[in-house]
């Protein structure tokens, strides 16, 4: 038969969270008298780990970052993970042990996350809440329930989350979304304002909240139009017709608004198309096919990820395009061929003072992903596992404890 | 509500029994042959037996004592058999033999396949073991040589076989009511009514209404933090079966039909996240089919079987924002036919020497309301040469199956599809006299790719090839007979075995998270050890004990992607160690089984890391039950105890299952 030091061929280094030896169990599976066998264990505390990535440094501004792992849908697997400038240290999944008495931890699909005002915010959109933190510790706050909420915005004391779940109308399929305005302070709602169809990222320049819409739920009737609401109002005061699908939106210093149309995924590609918001009209778009951008100072950052069954495979490229100089002046920032060992970026973050870029590889959904982070000439300078579907990173100007 | 379904789906019914009835021949036989009698073995459950491929069975009374709710709990109990529970009586239960998957289990009820074109899976927890006689499963695939193209065409089948009517001299009429009712708001009557219509022409109806509320609480209490405790909701299930057979005997063979209608309403609970306990979406099922069989040994060295079979399945599914408003919109209809036919042909040259060739065609149709549906259609031609040479102490079976689909689209289709897949079983007894025997398997069968895989709108992949796997088994079973001893049997069982699974159909991301599709992309690695053991003891003359232990070591590793760190993990869900133990004692009239389930440490993900580390859960069972001769007939009452010791845990992780909870049982026989 089996040898016993077999039994368990994946045993990792620490078994310290192991309830039985296996011996034991073995034992207790033969005992018909189960009353003796012990009982099953209160569910294990899930500890944050630590990895060292990189040598500690002094900055500036930014002390760190904070990432939030989605985590597959109905897996109750979003989590944070934290990188402390200081100490060059990555801590994966800090919000369980910091919070023991949150109910199911932080919950199920994480989609966005931000700082403002010394507290971190993550949107997490099938837990149907927007989580409100400590910077300083990641300690629970308080949450905001907000049905299909996706992501967030700040104007003074003001969040901005938008939702698709607007009003359900006679037609169950033309169901628009929302933007809910929440005070900062007592952690309510305050106003709601109905958009288009599946809103997606929002920005606000100049009194005014600019919301991509997606129509992701009406395929093939997908929206095509950003809503401009005012935020005196709170009401929609223009709708800009764009393209299809669209997504994730950058404002540049020059006062023009990229926004992304992810296309849909048979005959019309993805594309980045500029408004310029004096007008509030398109003047143009890129060429370039994004999944995820990302604006640092005149760059823009982007990440096209698309699939092709001829290949079997995605095909992936990562190009910056100067909002200066309105040209494409990289079709790969990534230098040293590590392009290759990603398998489907998935999030992208620039750091402010740095200039370090962070790709997140989300792999297969179903594992660990991993983030890079790459010098500014695009030379990968750390690697580290994540949590599930690594996707959306906050930077942070305050210390973490 | 009862009655709206009762109405609805009896007459359609009762049309087809009478017709049925009519054109019944009746020919004059009144010896059972050995034929019928190997078709009604009564086993009283023996999970060890000499056969050449390994199995496992559980029937008649046994089968009754477990306490189960219908086949996936009773399925539990045999070694090497992973079952995926979502929780509750409706929740969905789906069976994985040997870690190769739930899609490469065949499930045949009353000898005839269930098929699912859509996804490939049947929910096991939809068939009572009300009218259930015996759940039977084989390895490989069942140890027979004569049987349809079909029964060759799966890497492990489960055999369900429902009550033959039974008659002893003088008997006319059998006639079972029973009344299950307990915890989860459990309302379950059921009657079975049997009539011998002529010497050879039998009946059965059966009928079986269930309600329940599925609502149970459930704890979760984190270490060092919060303790919580709610009621699961949206579990509740109303289902109607309605089940009606003739069965016939003709000079050295038999003839059988069936019809068989099910229809359901149930919510689906879905995972338990932070935020939100309880969900809205609901299914409706409609599940109707007709099968007949008919076999004959035209001559002794020829013999025949015809099986057919017409389904019809429609599927709804809503998710309604106007109940819930985080939800989006979905109102799907599903409707599925299936025919299939099959004619297997048996030549015995020698008494030890056995031929078999056989033919089956399956067509299958799937509509939906999905946009951009391509509506396929299905069609499989099997056909299959086996042959089985019996020696005094050794034993050897081959088969070839050729496997051609060809799928029609109002789009993009499959390439047309040929397979030639093998399998060779053989068996030794090394002593004579002995109860020792030998045997081992080779076989290598695919699944195809589901509908669902190839055309499913978005997701599907045309370019999909099948996915194979390879199972190599070796094992040896002990039988002891003892007279004078209070210890009467002792039979063992032990297999060892390593399976491959290639091309394993897997969801892979695209561009984005709403963007997946399908791919021929994993390669798992299994491998197993299984065992039983099982005692039958006497005490005296009033007093016997019959004792069972299983047992499950499984190694399932995933490799399909070398540079991944968790190359090699442990695939999701298959625990090292899993087991059961079973304990039944009767004393005259009284009868009290014990039994336990053991699932050891998991992970919910190949990434074998604390974060995705999954406790091991065990569960006892007790049951008492007294019976009373009360005339005509006899009447059994049946108190269960399940989950003694209120564990709280999870089979899936975020799918808390119930607590302790009970249920009484009357049943009253004539």
């Amino acid at each position: 038969m089996m040898r016993l030091s077999i039994l368990k061929p994946n045993a990792p280094a620490a078994a310290w969270w192991r309830p039985h030896g296996a011996l034991r169990r073995l034992l207790a599976l033969l005992m018909l008298a189960t009353v003796a066998a012990g009982c099953r264990h209160e569910l294990p505390m899930i500890r944050s780990e630590i990895d060292y990535v990189t040598m500690p440094t002094s900055p500036a501004e930014i002390e760190g970052f904070f990432l939030v792992n989605e985590g597959n849908m109905g897996s109750n697997k979003c989590t944070i993970d934290h990188f402390d400038a200081r100490t060059g240290g990555y801590w994966r999944n800090i919000y369980p042990e910091r919070n023991p008495d949150v109910v199911k931890e932080l919950g199920d699909v994480g989609n966005d996350i931000a700082i403002h005002d010394r507290r971190l915010y993550v949107v997490v959109n099938c837990s149907n809440l927007v989580e409100v933190m400590d910077v300083y510790t990641a300690e629970h706050i308080g949450s905001v329930t907000i049905p299909n909420c996706r992501y967030i915005v700040f104007e003074g004391d003001k969040a901005y989350v938008s939702s698709y779940a607007g009003p359900v109308q006679i037609d169950p399929e033309a169901r628009p979304g929302k933007v809910v305005e929440i005070d900062t302070h007592s952690l309510t709602i305050t106003r709601e304002v109905v958009v288009g169809y599946q809103p997606e990222e929002m920005v606000i320049s100049g009194g005014r909240l600019y919301v991509a819409n997606s129509g992701g739920y009406r395929f093939p009737n997908y929206d095509r139009t950003v809503s401009v609401v005012d935020l005196e109002s709170f009401e929609v005061v223009n709708t800009i017709d764009v393209a299809i699908n669209l997504h994730r939106m950058e404002l540049d210093r020059y006062g023009r608004l990229y926004v992304s149309s992810r296309g849909d995924y048979y005959g019309t590609g993805s594309d980045i198309y500029v408004i310029d918001l004096a007008t509030e009209t398109v003047v143009g778009s890129l060429g370039l096919a994004a999944s995820e951008m990302c604006l640092d100072g005149d760059r823009l950052y982007t990440i096209s990820t698309e699939w092709s069954y001829t290949e079997g495979r995605n095909e992936i490229s990562y190009a910056v395009y100067d909002t200066a100089e309105q040209r494409i002046v990289s079709r790969n920032f990534i230098t040293d061929g590590t392009d290759e060992q990603i398998v489907l970026p998935y999030g992208l973050a620039v750091n402010p003072e740095t200039k370090e870029i962070y790709v997140c590889d989300a792999t297969n959904y179903v594992t660990p992903g991993y983030l890079y982070c790459f010098t500014p000439e695009g030379e990968l300078k750390w690697r580290v596992r994540t949590g599930d579907i690594p996707a959306h990173i906050a930077f942070s100007t305050e210390p973490f404890y | 509500m009862f009655d709206r379904y009762h109405k609805f789906l009896l007459l359609p019914f009762v049309l087809l029994a009478v017709a049925l009835c009519h054109t019944a021949p009746l020919s004059a036989q009144s010896r059972l042959d050995s034929l019928q009698q190997v078709e009604q073995i009564v086993v009283t459950g023996r999970v060890v037996q000499r056969e050449v491929i390994p199995v496992q069975e559980l029937s008649g009374e046994e089968l009754q004592r477990l306490g189960s709710h219908n086949v996936a709990d009773a399925l539990r109990y045999f070694s090497g058999v992973q079952i995926k529970d979502y929780g509750g009586v409706g929740g969905l239960k789906t069976v994985n033999i040997r870690s190769m998957g739930t899609n490469h289990v065949g499930v045949f009820y009353d000898g005839i396949e269930l098929g699912n074109a859509q996804n490939g899976t049947v929910d096991l927890g939809r068939f009572s073991l009300d009218n259930m006689e015996a759940v039977t499963l084989y390895n490989g695939q069942k140890s027979a040589v004569f049987q349809p193209a079909k029964d060759f065409g799966s890497s492990g089948s489960i055999y369900l076989r429902t009550r033959t009517p039974h008659f002893d001299e003088g008997e006319r009429h059998h006639v079972r009511a029973t009344f299950k009712t307990g915890s989860f708001g459990l309302a379950n009557p059921a009657l079975l009514w049997e009539h011998r219509l002529s010497e050879e022409v039998s009946s059965s109806l059966s009928a079986e209404y269930l309600y329940s509320s599925g609502k149970y609480k459930f704890t979760y209490r984190m270490q060092e933090g919060y303790d919580t405790t709610a009621v699961r909701r949206n579990g509740d299930v109303q289902a109607l079966r309605v089940e009606g057979g003739l069965y016939g005997r003709v000079d050295r063979g038999y003839w059988r039909a069936k019809v068989y209608a099910y229809h359901s309403e149930r919510g689906y609970p879905g995972a338990v996240v932070r935020n939100k306990f309880s969900h809205e979406d609901r299914q409706w099922d409609t599940n109707l089919f007709a099968q007949g069989s008919f076999r004959k040994d035209f001559r002794p060295w020829y013999s025949l079987l015809v099986n057919a079979k017409y389904a019809y399945d429609y599927l709804h599914y809503l998710a309604d924002p106007n109940k819930d408003e985080s939800m989006m919109y979905t109102d799907n209809h599903y409707y599925q036919h299936e025919l299939y036919l099959s004619a297997a042909q048996r030549f015995t040259p020698f008494p030890w020497w056995e031929l078999n060739l056989s033919v089956d065609y399956q067509l299958n149709v799937l509509d939906a309301n999905l946009r951009d549906f391509v509506y396929p259609r299905r069609q499989t031609l099997l056909a299959a040469a086996a042959t089985a040479l019996r020696f005094k102490r050794f034993d050897l079976q081959a088969s070839l199956l050729q496997t051609f689909v060809h799928d029609r689209t109002r789009g993009d289709r499959m390439a047309d599809k040929q397979k030639l897949t093998p399998a060779v079983i053989a068996s030794w007894r090394p002593i004579e006299g002995s109860g020792l025997n030998l045997r081992a398997f080779y076989k290598r069968i695919f699944r195809m790719p589901t509908l669902n895989d190839l055309y499913y709108t978005f997701v599907g992949n045309v370019n999909l090839d099948p996915e194979f796997t390879t199972q190599y088994n070796l094992g040896a079973t002990y039988t002891w007979e003892f007279r004078r001893t209070w210890l009467r049997t002792l039979e063992v069982q032990a297999d060892v075995y390593y399976n491959e699974v290639e091309n394993k159909i897997v969801a892979t991301p695209t561009s984005n998270f709403f963007r997946w599709t399908m791919v021929n992309l994993g390669r798992v690695e299994i491998r197993g050890v299984d065992a039983a053991v099982q005692t039958g003891w006497s005490l005296g003359r009033d007093f016997t004990l019959v004792g069972r232990v299983n047992y499950t070591y499984q190694r399932a590793q995933d490799f399909t992607d070398p540079t991944s760190e968790f190359y090699g993990g442990q695939i999701p869900y298959i625990p090292w160690h899993s087991g059961s133990a079973v304990v039944n004692a009767t004393w005259r009239s009284w009868e009290l089984n014990y039994s336990f389930i053991y699932t050891g440490e998991r992970y919910s993900s190949q990434a074998n890391i604390p974060y995705n580390y999954q406790q091991p859960w065990y569960t006892s069972d007790l049951s008492l039950s007294k019976s009373w001769h009360l005339r005509p007939g006899d009447l059994k009452a049946t108190l269960e105890v399940n989950n003694l010791l209120n564990q709280q845990y999870e089979v899936v992780a975020c799918y808390p299952m119930p607590g302790t909870n009970f249920k009484l049982i009357v049943q009253y026989s004539f």
